[in-house]
């Protein structure tokens, strides 16, 4: 039985109760309480069931390190799985259920996989899977798939919020043990600024469970003291409920807040990750008890003697009436005299050291306590629950000695420090014989920038493990913290400090020593994953001599909780079956974050409406009112179609098309980028960007140019006009903007930053909006102005300033579309004005607003290629036909000489050209020309590839661009294309300008 | 210029703090030798103000320079002035290299006011906001989540940020996500 105690419970406010359920069965609490401690004081040991065996798992830890008490958490957009019952703070309505089983957790139909452990051995997945080579797709993915995973998967959304917050001190001061007050307090005075966190509710961390006196009095007297103290500097801010995630190079440090999971109901974020910037770093991280390896160390009933001692005086719980001590080293003893003190009974201490413990022993023995030193656990008796124990001498194989009834077995197999933190970033660690332990090796820190260490560890995480040892530590860490930071550490009183001592531990990596495979084979190391002590010398047998390879054939430390309570112990039975010391086998990689961390946090603010920006012209409104069908285009939506009432977006499509080409639409051009570019080495600047000549354009025209990269391909392209003798205004694609200044600046500011140009990315000054079509010029002078836009007075390819109605204009007479056509600039706060006044003004023309869609219809009726179309950064202008637009005159330009390499100007590039389908259909998107014969796959010959295809409604057939090899010799030759459905469609090769050949329309 | 409407046109959201649009600012940009005597003269002309530090912005007259990157200036003057100070840096600066565009309209600008406006840029901008390392007159030219803004203290508490106008309901929106009552973080 577990159950709540008459006494004790340090953390609990016992005059409120509260109410939750677990598996739908109701129980009660109180505030205080973890859920793993309400759960046992309910007689709950049992509270999940392993990955692999789906063997019953009760707690075994009370702390962040628990690896089997994991619960789905909540439900709808609350639920959450695999949350620890040990760091899960109780509260009114909490709802969970345990995980891994069906249909229920004390009957389970999967722990039929317990009997069949023998046919489950480390790397079992590697040597089941591989043959026959058909099973993995059609047998065994389909069965792992099924049960792979502990919790389950939310299927609701997220109903909570997070964040991110950006902090900036002097000294990060990571866990709020005593150490870490100490440390912090050190720090502080300094006059630093501090930031401590701890990752429980609660400061002080275990020492005042496991006692001791500072200046005289108990030391939870001194931690009061610490924290009043921390509390009045203004220097220093302390906060609980935040764990020390992760650290990073430059003394970056993730801090995972959980601020409301304990009050689900309360406004505000749920979790908020800290992204903190500082100058070090105090790692105050305390250790974790180890487990021992016994026959039986994972029946429900098992803990760890430290969480045994937790859950009786900070909650109030007794873990069972009658339990048996196991132990290497003194610290265990304190919880059997917790246990004596409590009323409960201790059968018997089984001290696996020959010379037994020290003064705690000698306490123990007092209290009447039986002691056996040099004695050991041969095997736990029980299912679902311990019930006994069968005693054995440590020394030997483990012949029974004795068989003592219990319910429960306090372990302690020693203490590692909590090292993550130290060892994200580079820390190295050593290994301490006398507390076989690794322990971070001070010399050998995380270095900074500037190659010094910039984390520092305190207390119990440096390796001590006495109160004193640890006070003079952590001030020390603080101290020598707050001097790297560049701060003064003060004088203070160094505490005088009372602690018991202690006999030296021994390591104990198999209980007992001498176990045989029968002992091994029920000696788990990894509770979640079923990693055993058979497993991980299996591994070795096999060849598996690195650690890392160990943990990934034997999955030893991949669960959830990476390993916090099997790390050493594995790598300790592994040394012994390779019969190499421990520091040479080492450690596996410790990486952030210490415990996982939600992906709302990671994922912050974004989600919903601000999941992404959205980028909005100033007409975009125009755009939703008028329901129009949105494509994304970089993180604009820009207007595919206008759907009219009941009307189809193919139908759309080819309404806006027509109505442009027989009388005048509008577009919304806003989205092209837009660059000024001026200096007096400014054409000199767009010679060498451009592959044509821009320097010789005079002011007041406008040219065509296209963009390579230095590797020669095509990456943009757009027209520039000339404002004056020094300034140009360059038009880039919509999603070339941003890309093309950049590039502008990397070209100015690394390689030519001698030459006089400055550029401006004035993209969002302007709406700009093209009036499109044989009335284009009608509408535009019905708004008056001044502006002359007649044939005369605005040619093709010009530009000019002016007012067009009473708009400060610029209008540019070019075309995309082979039609008369004004792209016309207004200030952006004026744009949604303009729309408006031309939408009336061409009201007598039936004027509409055309999308992309239709403007990429008409520029392909035109045979204008389109960047990501007809390029895909492997394209060369020349492949397209465009060598008319490549300079033969300027000596040199970006991608120059990269067009001139022999691949680039191999004859077999396949070359643009247009292609009309006999039967008038549109060849499908992506589809490629068929060609005779197979290639070495067996796949079919390719001689080319569509890159645009549409309908086209002024020619009524499908037209498309593509590259064909020897394409343009080819005119008039009809070659296949190939369908998803497995036939093909005709194409005659043709000139890819389909429509006004001669541009007489465009130029009127 | 009745036309003219700013990107979300002033509106605001009170939280722990207030956010609100500011409605149309004149913004020049000015490219030149920040070091060298005539843009200094030629900004002290157009708005009264000195070339300001880097991460700083000065007050002046008739207009507010913020400090954009060594070679980069952000001129900060009423809506209808904008035409104005590019003229008038433009005529200066004639005889040497530089670059002055109007940009107001590529803008828009918000104010972040309260005790806790701190905190709202602190979620969402890697900029060190507390009271001693950020004052007022200090400028950065920083993100805001997932976009470019850049943002001053003023004297009397308030922040000022300039973001694109293309992303003003984005900005609008997270600074608002930020500003939720209850999300105090207490830090700053």
């Amino acid at each position: 039985m577990s159950t709540r105690l008459a006494t004790g419970g340090r953390l609990l406010n016992k005059g409120k109760q509260l109410h939750f359920t677990f598996n739908g069965k109701r129980f009660t609490g109180f505030e205080g309480d973890t859920l793993a401690s309400a759960l046992l004081a309910n007689d709950q040991m049992m509270m999940g069931r392993s990955f692999k065996y789906h063997r019953p798992r009760g707690v075994v830890a009370s702390g962040a390190e628990e690896p089997n008490a994991l619960m789905n958490m909540g439900e709808g957009g609350k639920f959450e799985p695999n949350q620890r019952a040990t760091t899960t703070e109780l509260f009114d309505g909490l709802t969970c259920a345990s995980q891994n089983h069906w249909p229920s957790l004390e009957f389970d139909v999967g722990a039929v996989n317990n009997y069949m452990t023998r046919f489950f051995p480390a790397g079992f997945y590697y040597k089941t899977f591989m043959f026959p080579k058909f099973a993995w797709k059609h047998v065994f993915e389909p069965i792992v798939r099924q049960s792979a995973g502990l919790g389950k998967v939310p299927k609701d959304r997220d109903v909570d919020t997070y964040e991110h917050f950006y902090a900036y001190v002097d000294v990060v001061v990571i866990g709020g043990g005593v150490a870490g007050l100490e440390a912090a307090h050190k720090a502080g005075k300094s006059g630093a600024k501090v930031l401590l966190m701890e990752q429980t509710p609660h400061w002080g961390g275990r020492a005042a469970v496991d006692g001791g006196e500072v200046n005289g009095a108990p030391v939870a007297d001194y931690i009061a003291t610490l924290l009043a103290e921390l509390d009045a500097m203004d220097n220093v801010t302390i906060r609980t409920r935040m764990m020390g995630a992760g650290v990073y190079d430059h003394g970056y440090v993730l801090g995972y807040e959980r601020v409301n999971d304990h009050t689900p109901l309360s406004t505000g974020p749920r979790h908020r990750l800290w992204r903190i910037r500082t100058k070090q770093i105090v790692t105050a991280t305390g250790a974790i008890e180890r487990p021992l390896s016994f026959a039986g160390n994972d029946i429900p009933g098992v803990m760890l003697a430290s969480a045994v001692r937790d859950y009786a005086v900070d909650y109030g719980v007794s873990s069972g009436d009658r339990t048996v001590v196991v132990t290497n080293n003194d610290d265990a003893y304190r919880t059997a005299i917790a246990l004596k003190n409590a009323g409960l009974e201790v059968p018997v201490i089984l001290d696996a050291r020959a010379s037994g413990g020290g003064a705690l022993a000698d306490e123990a023995r007092a209290l009447g306590i039986r002691v056996e030193n040099g004695k050991a656990i041969a095997k736990v008796k029980g299912g679902k629950r311990v019930t006994g124990v069968a005693i054995c001498a440590q020394a030997g194989e483990g012949a029974v000695l004795e068989e003592i009834k219990c319910d429960a077995v306090a372990m302690s197999g020693g203490w590692s420090p909590v090292v993550h933190l130290w060892s994200h970033c580079g820390g190295k660690l050593t290994w301490d014989e006398t507390q076989s332990h690794f322990r971070p090796d001070p010399e050998r820190a995380p270095t900074n920038q500037d190659g010094v260490g910039f984390v520092v560890t305190a207390g119990v995480a440096s390796g001590p493990l006495t109160l004193d040892g640890v006070l003079a530590d952590a001030a020390n860490a603080g101290a020598k913290a707050a001097e790297a930071a560049g701060f003064k550490a003060a004088d203070t009183a160094a505490p005088t400090v009372t602690a018991t001592a202690e006999a030296a531990m021994e390591p104990v990596w198999m209980m007992p020593q001498g176990a045989g495979p029968a002992l091994r084979i029920k000696s788990w190391l990894d509770y979640q994953n079923d990693v055993k002590v058979s497993d991980v010398r299996l591994a070795a047998q096999e060849g598996y001599e690195s650690v890392e390879h160990t943990k990934r054939y034997t999955t030893l430390g991949m669960a959830t909780d990476q390993g916090k309570l099997s790390n050493i112990n594995g790598l300790a039975t592994l040394a012994g079956q390779l019969n190499a010391p421990i520091p040479a086998v080492g450690t596996t990689t410790f990486r952030p974050p210490y415990t996982p961390i939600s992906f709302g946090a990671i994922a912050g603010e974004a989600r919903d409406a601000v999941f992404q920006p959205l980028r909005r012209t100033t007409i975009h409104q125009y755009h939703e009112d008028q329901k129009a069908f949105f494509e994304p285009v970089g993180q604009w939506r820009r207007p595919y179609c206008f759907p009219q009432a009941g009307e189809s977006h193919a139908d759309a499509v080819k309404r806006e098309i027509n109505q442009t080409r027989a009388s005048v639409g509008l577009l919304d051009a806003s989205t092209l980028g837009k660059i000024i570019v001026k200096g007096p080495d400014a054409g000199k600047f767009l010679d060498m960007l451009y592959t044509n000549m821009m320097s010789t354009l005079k002011p007041g025209k406008c040219r065509y140019g296209l963009m390579c990269s230095e590797n020669g391909f095509l990456s943009d392209d757009g027209v520039v006009a000339r404002i004056d003798e020094d300034t140009f205004l360059c038009h880039t694609t919509t999603g070339g903007a941003d890309r093309i200044h950049g590039w502008m600046e990397d070209w100015l500011q690394c390689e030519w930053w001698d030459w006089k140009v400055y550029t401006a990315n004035v993209t969002e000054q302007y709406a700009q909006v093209a009036v499109v079509g044989p009335n284009a010029r009608k509408v535009i002078e019905k708004l008056g102005g001044d502006m002359d836009v007649s044939k005369e007075g605005l040619a093709f390819m010009e530009w000019k300033d002016g007012k067009i109605g009473e708009f400060d204009a610029r209008a540019y007479r070019i075309s995309f579309s082979g039609e008369l056509s004004y792209e016309i600039a207004v200030p952006a706060s004026q744009g949604r004005a303009f729309w408006d006044a031309l939408m009336e003004a061409g009201a007598e023309f039936n004027i509409m607003p055309y999308g992309t869609e239709a403007l990429h219809v008409m520029r392909a009726e035109k045979g204008f290629i389109m960047i990501g179309d007809e390029t895909d950064g492997t394209i060369i202008p020349q492949d397209l036909g465009l060598n008319w637009a490549i300079s033969k005159k300027k000596e040199d330009f970006l991608g120059k000489r990269a067009q001139q390499r022999a691949h680039m100007t191999d004859p077999n590039r396949w070359k643009l050209v247009g292609l009309k389908t006999v039967d008038g259909s549109v060849i499908p998107d992506g589809s490629y020309a068929i060609a005779e014969g197979t290639n070495a796959n067996g796949q079919r010959n390719t001689q080319g590839r569509v890159t645009s295809t549409y309908y086209s409604p002024t020619l009524d057939c499908g037209i498309a661009m593509g590259l064909v090899h020897n394409g343009p010799d080819r005119m008039g030759e009809v070659i296949e294309f190939n369908k998803v459905d497995g036939t093909t469609v005709k194409a005659e090769i043709c000139d890819p300008v389909f429509y006004d050949k001669d541009g007489e329309k465009q130029n009127v | 210029m009745s036309n003219a409407v700013s990107a979300l046109n002033a509106a605001s959201f009170e939280g722990f703090a207030k956010v609100s649009e500011t409605g149309l600012r004149g913004m020049v940009t000015l490219r030149g030798d920040l070091s060298g005597k005539g843009v200094k003269q030629a900004v002290k002309a157009a708005t009264g103000a000195d070339v300001p530090d880097a991460r700083r912005v000065t007050r002046g007259t008739s207009g507010d320079v913020a400090w954009m990157s060594p070679d980069e200036l952000l001129i900060i003057c009423d809506y209808q002035a904008a035409n104005d100070v590019v003229a008038a840096l433009t005529g200066k600066l004639s005889g040497e290299h530089a670059l002055a565009v109007n940009v107001s309209d590529a803008r828009a600008v918000f104010r972040i006011e309260g005790n806790a406006a701190r905190e709202v840029l602190a979620k969402v901008a890697p900029v060190d906001l507390s009271a001693d390392a950020f004052q007022a007159g200090d400028f950065r030219r920083s993100r805001i989540a997932q976009v470019a803004a850049a943002f001053w203290l003023n004297d009397d508490g308030s922040f000022e940020l300039v973001c694109f106008r293309s992303v003003a309901q984005y900005v609008f929106d997270v600074l608002k996500v930020s500003a939720e009552n209850g999300g105090e973080v207490g830090f700053l």
